[in-house]
């Protein structure tokens, strides 16, 4: 018998934006990205103008769960769904802002990844991709397995990420790859791979709401 | 003062109507434990049996053991048990004709305190106790139905401590009750239960969540789950319990 029917659309309308601001960012990687292999500078200008959008949805899910515990005095797996509900939007938000990262050393550098360094940082971008839908998908499911499948993915762009950094960094003499370049890159790199740990926080999340019980994915 | 409770396959029935089927739980001393569930699920009938209450009730009938600090309830005189058993209702009870101080006087010259100055004593200590005696020092002579209502529940629970008591039951003792004389009594709860052992019966999740160490959810006269009241309330293990809690029935 259903008897909290405002509030079951309020956990859904929670549910929602989630899977809304989800989508955003993921846009806001791709195109990131787009711009970095690119050098698209107005693409890049466009993913640092949309963060303002992100910062907008965040802000809207942490006042949508405070009202709801401030209001429905939520308890076990209602609780559980809006705390980490709020979990789930700000590392949602530090995506964004890694996306945003991306974006600007488009706009200040001005230099695109080397051939060799763009297949890790092509690669890594991918796994991202990958992982958000996986994560998206593990949070509409209540699917434990898929959550747990981030940590394995994270991985490998851990394992990209360090081939990255050691390219980079022990490059051969004559190789043509500038000092600024290197760096730029390096930092695009470190920026996926902070995403990726974003993504598993968000895989935590996930089994928190579904189980009770916290876990380590990173 | 605060004993444990055992209570072993209790069974109670009204007539044919099976109120309470085999509860088994243990009320830690000096813990309060929350007793939960929807209207009709046993849970008045069953702090009712921990101080033979509830066999006072026509047609009523009691089955199991409900053991005190190791002592069986049943071999006891009802009247000694409900001495180390006491019980503060949800409506405010006092005497209406008594004077605050003879509220709880009375309980303890029935045990035989005759001396003036033992009873002052005693009558203070309680009504401090319940936290009540900077209210009320001053017009001890006045009639209990002078206070308000969320003094007289004061009142009443301090009645019930004069006789100090191992086991203190509430039954609903805040619903009745606006928020501030409720946040009272809640207080009053947290300080008790560092002496006694209470049982509390409660509508109000929150309450419960606030106040009670261990939590038992009851539901058809069955206990479902019995637990650490932070787990039952973030991860309960029944699902049964879960749709009770977050308001999906009862």
């Amino acid at each position: 018998m259903q008897q909290r029917q405002a509030f079951d659309i309020a956990l859904k309308e929670l549910k929602w934006k989630l899977l809304r601001m989800g989508g955003d960012i993921q846009e806001a990687i791709r195109r990131a990205i787009a711009a970095l292999e690119t050098q698209d500078v107005a693409m890049a200008q466009a993913v640092v103008n949309g963060d303002r959008n992100i910062n907008a949805q965040d802000h809207e899910i942490e006042d949508l769960c405070i009202r709801l515990i401030a209001t429905q005095q939520p308890v076990a797996g209602d609780l559980r769904r809006i705390v980490a509900g709020m979990r789930l939007a700000m590392d949602l938000e530090r995506m964004g802002d890694l996306a945003v990262d991306i974006a600007k050393s488009v706009l200040r550098m001005g230099i695109a990844p080397s051939a060799q360094a763009w297949k890790d940082i092509g690669a890594m971008a991918k796994m991202v991709d990958a992982m958000i839908a996986e994560a998206l998908n593990a949070y509409v499911n209540s699917d434990v397995e898929a959550a747990k499948r981030l940590a394995q993915m994270d991985d490998e762009i851990d394992h990209h990420y360090r081939r990255l950094v050691e390219q980079l960094f022990n490059r051969p003499d004559g190789e043509s790859t500038t000092a600024p370049q290197a760096m730029a890159t390096a930092f695009c790199g470190r920026y996926l791979e902070r995403i990726g740990d974003h993504i598993t926080n968000i895989g935590e999340s996930v089994i928190y709401i579904i189980s009770g019980e916290r876990s380590d994915l990173n | 003062m605060g004993k444990s409770m055992s209570v072993r396959n209790l069974n109670a029935w009204y007539g044919t109507q099976h109120a309470l089927k085999n509860i088994n739980i243990e009320l830690a001393a000096k813990m309060a434990t929350a007793i939960i569930g929807p209207s009709g699920c046993g849970k008045s009938t069953f702090i009712r049996c921990l101080n033979r209450m509830h066999e006072t009730s026509p047609y009523a009938k009691v089955e199991g053991d409900i053991l005190l600090g190791g002592d069986d309830l049943c071999d006891l005189d009802p009247v000694d048990v409900r001495r180390v058993v006491g019980m503060v209702f949800q409506k405010p009870n006092p005497f209406p004709t008594m004077s605050i101080f003879d509220n709880i006087a009375i309980g303890l010259r029935l045990g035989g305190i005759r001396k003036p100055t033992e009873l002052r004593e005693r009558v203070e200590r309680s009504l401090r106790m319940a936290a009540l005696w900077d209210e009320v020092k001053d017009r001890l002579n006045k009639p209990a139905t002078a206070l308000s209502g969320g003094q007289q529940q004061r009142l009443c629970i301090a009645r019930a401590l004069a006789v100090e008591p191992d086991v203190l039951l509430m039954d609903e003792p805040a619903s009745a009750l606006d928020p501030i004389s409720t946040m009272r009594i809640e207080e009053l709860v947290e300080q008790l239960k560092a002496d006694y052992t209470v049982v509390i019966v409660t509508h109000n999740m929150q309450q419960a969540a606030r106040i009670a160490d261990r939590t038992a959810f009851f539901l058809n006269g069955e206990l479902i789950e019995f637990g650490e009241t932070s787990t039952l309330f973030t991860k309960p293990h029944d699902k049964r319990t879960e749709d009770y809690i977050t308001g999906r029935f009862g």
